[in-house]
Parts: structure tokens; sequence; C-alpha cells
């Protein structure tokens, strides 16, 4: 098959390590050749961060590149925006509605853009766009916003419930276990126009 | 068994697998979880040294002792292990002695791009270069064959792509290994000029038989395409990206070892193919190597020597097509990295950005306090250059500059190359300010212990560094520590140690707010009907508070209730939410 492409992006400290671990686990398990591909050190401090998984039968590149991605999944909705350009044609974006204040806005000499989810889908590009944030706190830690994403993603792959089920217990603590899987339920469940 | 595994952690696990007893590093982005995820094996002794020479020092004693051994740096701390790195090259080793460095082409992290590949070539060292997890694993158990058949420490070059990308992974079981014996032998380890001079020679006819060994060794491939229009000579990452642009098309010669480079089989190679292609980040090695065999190339005057590549980079540059995008057209504003919110480093910064000090700054996290609008920060070079610049500084312009300059350095940093450029500055009567930020880890590389922290990278209980006796013992009488969530007590000091006339050290301690046991307090809310829009508080960039319909507003998910905006609100306006 050819190489699929999946970005994870978001803001330092969403936890975007956990969310990609995820995947490659699962994937692996699967049986594909995997890459994934991470930002550490300084970006990590609250900077925009970008995860590449890639798989297929044989992957070389560890990056994905302008025009490859076939699904972005974002934490935040400026970061959405910021990888447009990283997208197929016919790719999809799966975005939570959060917006968090870049510095140069919160210094006052930035704006944050307006209307965003509207823009991306004016572009004929599928945005599935919801509030993670309010259902990773109903699942009970604000801080499961990557785990509901992955749940919500879930349904633009082809692997059954089991597979994430167990990618889920072999990556995730035990005692963090329930909440996230609360969590992914709770994203999975989200309704799509 | 199969997994999968970063880069790094994939030559953790070739350590162990090599039957590796010593590992001794300093941390440094992208080459920290090496040692991270090597001291996971109970089998590998493992710490992390005060700076990378140190590490490298340890790590030869242990390979003369007879044990595999092993440290690992970032390339700029093969500067500071340049020193033994040469000597060593002439002593040789006993048990195998492999040295990772982790060069970061693109600066993710790092304050140049330098290339390592240099270090291998004018040290007269073996280099290995792997593409991918796979190989890092490989080429780690492989490098200390070689480091014991040819007598030779090994260096392992990673990049940030290599380093912290996870791809899949065969392992296997640790090895049986018995020490060497050790044998007293002052002609391969007494480098004074009379040995010295009996070692060079050997060190060269090395080199000639390990230029045989790459002619020949499995490091190095050529994968035959479908076309021989092109070939491309390539390592690293970099083939990685020509495999993705040209898949079984092209002729490809994959360099998995960079130093020595082979002769006969690149001249092979060059002979098979019409065009012969060098794709390699950064300098042009291998083209040079090239050049000096008589061979014609398409190399830097197409590709940069500066960056990282990609396979969009690679397929623009040999004419293979561009890909359809779409773009937003739309004023996206960058998101930097920034002090977390609740870090120490803030207080301390608002405070020098206040008395607008100029401010010789050092590595670490607090580099950030030179990002707008704090911009509290002249100067950034490596580690410890706060300390010594500032001497130089205030030297050249004497009181007006003694006055109103400080050197900010961390405490890792300060253990790592502060203390020398001190002992300078007690030395040499130098009228400077020191500011020590004390956060009790090594923040900036993911939280490493250190000495100064009481804790081995184990976790288990050390020895801890007394930074106030140290000072004093280095000859600095005024030595003073301050809290800078307290920001009045912090200006005071600031102020006073400034006007002193004798050289003074303050410590800003406070531990990092990520570390596990600084329980985060209940977030804060602005009282709305107080708030009078002054502003006074976005000041202080916390990336927690922002202005809301006119108003201060604090996101209750980024606040860890450090509680120093109140400070700044000279209307009470802060409150404590239920």
């Amino acid at each position: 098959m050819e190489t699929k492409n999946i970005m994870i992006v978001g803001v330092g400290g969403q936890g975007s390590l956990l969310a990609s671990k995820l995947l490659g686990n699962l994937l692996m398990n699967k049986g594909y050749d995997v890459k994934v591909s991470e930002v550490h050190g300084m970006s990590q401090r609250g900077g925009s961060v970008v995860t590449y998984v890639r798989y297929g039968d044989k992957v070389y590149s560890p990056i994905i590149d302008k025009g490859e991605a076939d699904i972005i999944i974002s934490f935040e909705l400026l970061e959405a925006a910021r990888w447009v350009e990283y997208l197929k044609p016919n790719g999809t974006i799966i975005s939570n509605t959060q917006e968090i204040m870049p510095m140069p806005v919160i210094a006052g000499t930035a704006k944050y853009p307006e209307n965003l989810v509207e823009k991306i889908s004016a572009l004929g590009i599928n945005i599935v766009a919801f509030d993670a944030l309010s259902l990773a706190k109903e699942a009970g830690n604000a801080k499961s916003v990557n785990i509901v994403l992955m749940g919500a993603a879930s349904r633009f792959f082809d692997f059954d419930d089991e597979a994430w089920q167990g990618a889920i217990d072999r990556c995730v603590p035990q005692k963090f276990l329930e909440l996230n899987k609360k969590a992914f339920e709770l994203g999975l469940n989200v309704k799509v126009d | 068994m199969k997994t999968i595994m970063l880069g790094n952690e994939a030559v953790a696990r070739g350590l162990y697998e090599a039957g590796c007893n010593v590992v001794s590093s300093y941390p440094g982005t992208p080459s920290t979880e090496i040692t991270e995820n090597a001291a996971k094996y109970d089998e590998i002794y493992c710490e992390w040294a005060p700076n990378e020479k140190v590490a490298m020092e340890v790590a030869h004693g242990a390979s003369m002792a007879g044990s595999r051994s092993f440290c690992g740096m970032k390339h700029v701390g093969l500067n500071v292990a340049a020193d033994p790195l040469f000597t060593i090259s002439y002593t040789g080793v006993t048990g195998g002695m492999v040295i990772a460095v982790a060069d970061d082409p693109g600066m993710h992290s790092s304050q140049n791009e330098q290339d390592s590949r240099h270090y291998a070539i004018s040290a007269k060292v073996p280099m290995l270069e792997p593409s991918d997890s796979a190989e890092a694993l490989e080429f780690t158990k492989q490098a200390f064959e070689i480091s014991e058949k040819f007598d030779t420490p090994v260096i392992l070059k990673m990049c940030t792509r290599v380093a912290h990308s996870q791809s899949i992974v065969e392992t296997s079981e640790r090895i049986n290994r018995e020490n060497i014996p050790y044998e007293k032998r002052p002609d391969k380890y007494i480098m004074m000029p009379g040995y010295a001079r009996k070692r060079h020679p050997i060190v060269e006819e090395r080199t000639r038989l390990l230029t045989e060994f790459a002619e020949t060794s499995t490091v190095n491939r050529i994968e035959k395409g479908t076309s021989n229009k092109i070939g491309i000579i390539t390592s690293s990452t970099s083939y990685q990206y020509v495999k993705e642009v040209f898949g079984d098309e092209a002729y490809v010669l994959k360099l998995g070892m960079i130093n020595p480079m082979p002769v006969k089989l690149i001249k092979e190679f060059a002979k098979s193919v019409e065009k012969l292609v060098i794709v390699e980040e950064l300098d042009g090695i291998i083209e040079q190597h090239c050049a000096s065999l008589g061979l014609e190339t398409v190399g830097k005057e197409v590709f940069s020597n500066m960056g990282e590549f990609s396979q969009n980079y690679i397929s623009e540059k040999l004419e293979k097509g561009e890909k359809e995008t779409k773009k937003l057209d739309e004023n996206i504003p960058m998101r930097p990295p920034v002090l977390c919110p609740g870090c120490p480093h803030r207080g301390l910064f608002y405070i020098l950005s206040k008395l607008k000090l100029r401010v010789i700054g050092d590595i670490g996290c607090y580099t950030l306090g030179a990002q707008p609008p704090l911009s509290a920060m002249d100067s950034t070079i490596c580690m410890g250059a706060s300390i010594s610049g500032i001497h130089g500084f205030n030297k050249a312009l004497g009181k007006t500059s003694e006055e109103g300059t400080v050197a900010v350095i961390g405490d890792s940093t300060f253990m790592h190359s502060g203390m020398t450029g001190l002992v300078n500055i007690a030395y040499n009567a130098s009228n400077s300010t020191v500011i020590i930020l004390d956060n009790s880890i090594t923040g900036m590389t993911g939280h490493q212990q250190n000495p100064t922290t009481g804790y081995t990278i184990k976790g288990d209980p050390a020895s801890k560094v007394d930074l106030e006796a140290l000072c004093k013992a280095l000859g600095i009488n005024s030595v003073r520590v301050v809290d800078p969530y307290n920001l009045k007590e912090t200006e005071e000091a600031i102020r006073e140690e400034l006007k002193k006339k004798e050289p003074s050290v303050i410590i800003s301690r406070r531990p990092c707010v990520l570390l596990k046991y600084v329980k985060p307090k209940a977030p804060l809310k602005v009282n709305t009907d107080k708030c009078k829009s002054c502003k006074a508080c976005m000041k202080f960039t916390c990336p927690a508070i922002s202005m809301v319909d006119g108003k201060a507003h604090v996101d209750a998910t980024l606040c860890v209730g450090c509680g120093v905006c109140r400070e700044l609100c000279k209307f009470d306006a802060f409150e404590t939410a239920e």
C-alpha cells in the first residue's frame, strides 16, 4: 500500500507525544512499517509542536512534507490553520476548537485570526472541529484532550475498536487507563455533520 | 523481538546488547534520551557527568580498565570534549569505546549547526552514521566491534531526525562479555612526546586499514536502481529522503561509515552511473572526498549547506516535480516557545527588564528571557560564556558597565562550565554581578539531575553541591540567595549587589514548576470589577494571562497559582479561584 501520512499538531505541553505513541504502537501491532518523528527540547516550551506519523509497506522519510498529509489531528485551532499547507488536497483535519493565545497575541503585536474553521472549510478541506477541552473535562481531566482527539480521529482509520483499545492498554499507565478510555470514547462519539 | 523505538532509545538498546558496562554523558538535545534509556538497564552503570569533557574521560578510563564504555553528547558538547578526543585517538582503547554525537541541522534546539563529521576527520577517528532506529541499534553494536578490532574510539553520529524518530527495530539478547584484564601500558596510554610520536604512525596506519575495511564492510552498500542515469551518494537521514523521492529508480550508494570513506567502492559506483549526485546535509564532506578522487559531482552548488533537507526539497532540486497544496490566505501568528506559567525565571527576568540592565546570557530554558517583550538578554554563546563574558565586558568598559550589567547562568550550566569563569572573576578582581538561576534541575533538556540536585540519574541520593559555600570558596565574598517569586526582594538584591565595589553572586532559587514534587496551587482568577485594564500584569508575559473583553483574564488550565501577578497588580484584582 501507499504510505499514509498523519500529522499530530498542537502547543507544547498538550500531550502530542502520548498521542503519537498510541498511534505508533497500534500501527506496529498491525504489522505496518512505521515511522514517528517528534520534537523535543526548546520548542516544547509552549511553542508550536508537530509530530509526523507515517505507515505503510515500507516507509523511508521520517517526516511529512507540504501537500502530503492524509490526516492532520490538531489539539488547537490556530495550529490546525498553521499546517494546512501540509495537507493533501483531499485530506482531512480533525481539530479542537480551543484557542490558546500565542505570545505575540498576548503581547499585542499580533491578532488571533477569526472564523478559522469556516476559512479552512472554504478551501474545500474536510474539517471536523469540536470542543475537545469540554469533553476532556467531562472525562475527568482537561489534560486528556489528546486522547479525546485520537478518539475522534479513529473513525478515519480502518481499524476496529479492539485495536485502539489494545494500544491504549499498552501505552497508558494503569492509573490513568479508565480516564483515557472514557476520553477516547467521548471523542469517538462526537457528532460530525 | 520486533518493537518500535526512538533512535536514541535504539542506541541505548545497542549499548545493552553489546555488553557496555559504563556510560557517562552530559544531557543535550537531541542526544539526551540515549543515556536516559541506558539508565533503565540495571546491567549498565550510568551517570550524568558535569560536562562532556568529564564524560568522555570517564568513558575512556572505563575502556582502559577493560570495559566497553560510552559517552553521549550533542554536537556542541563535542567541542567541550574535543581535548580528550584528539588524544584518545592516539592511545586507542582496551575495551570498546563509543562516543555518540547528535547534530542538529535546522537548529531545533541549538545555538549553531556545526557539522560533527569534521571532528571525525580531524581527530582521525572512525565515524558511523545510522539513518533510522534499526541502524542506530545495529551500528552501535558494530561500533564496539570496530573499536576493539582497530584499537580506536568510534564516533556514532546521530542527527535530530534519526535521534528523535521512532521506527521498528529487532532486539536481541545482551552478549556475555568479561572485562579485558588491565595491563600497564605506558607506551600506549602515557601521551608525553616520546610515546605520542610513536603512536601517531599507528593512527595513520589504522586509518589505512579502516579505509580497506570501508571498501567491503556491510555498513556501506550499493542499491542498484532501474536506471543508471543518476547515481546518488548519501548517508544518514538524507538517504531516507532520497529513497522517498526515487524509490528503486536511481542507483544509490549509502554510506554508513563517513570516516574514513571508501575509495575503490566510490570510484566503481561513479563508473556505473551517468551522473553522480551527492546528497548530504550541512557541509560537503562526501563531496570533498569525491573531489579528492578526481570525480565530477553535483553537490553543494545545488543543495544548501544550511538547514535540514526533506523529500520535497530533494525532489525540487533534482527536478522530480512539486506537490499540490492548499494555502490559507491568513496571517498566522508565530507561536515561539515561552517560559512556562509559574516559571521561576520569569520573575527574575521581569526585574532585569524593568531595571533595563545589560544581561550576558547563557544556555538553558532561561535563554527564553531574550524573547520580546521581556527582551532581557544581550548575548548567548555557549555553556559558561555568561560569567567569562561579563568579566571581559566590564574590564573593557569599567564602572559604567559594572553598575548596569549582570550575567545569568543556570545551576547545571554553572556546574558544566561556570565555575572556572567565576574563579577568573575572583582572581582577576572583577567588579561583576553573577546571578545563578537555581531551579534545582537541568530544565531545557527535560529534567536531568546534576551535581546541585542531590540525586543521581537513577534517582538515588547523591552528594549535593552547596552553591553558596562553593562560590565563597572560589573567592566571592558577597553571596546571597533570593526567591524570584518575591519581586521586591529580588529587585532590591540586584540593585544592592550592582552598587557594591566587589564581585557578587546572587542565587535566584526556586525549583522548576514542572518538577513532580512542586505541587501546583489553585489557579487565580481576575475580579473584573477591580481590574482597571492597566495591563501592568501583561508586562509579566505569563502565558496564562491575556486580555479578554478589555479585562485581564487567567486561563485556569494553564495557571499554577504562583501568585506573582498579584504583586504586579495595584488594584488587588487577582483572587484565588474557588
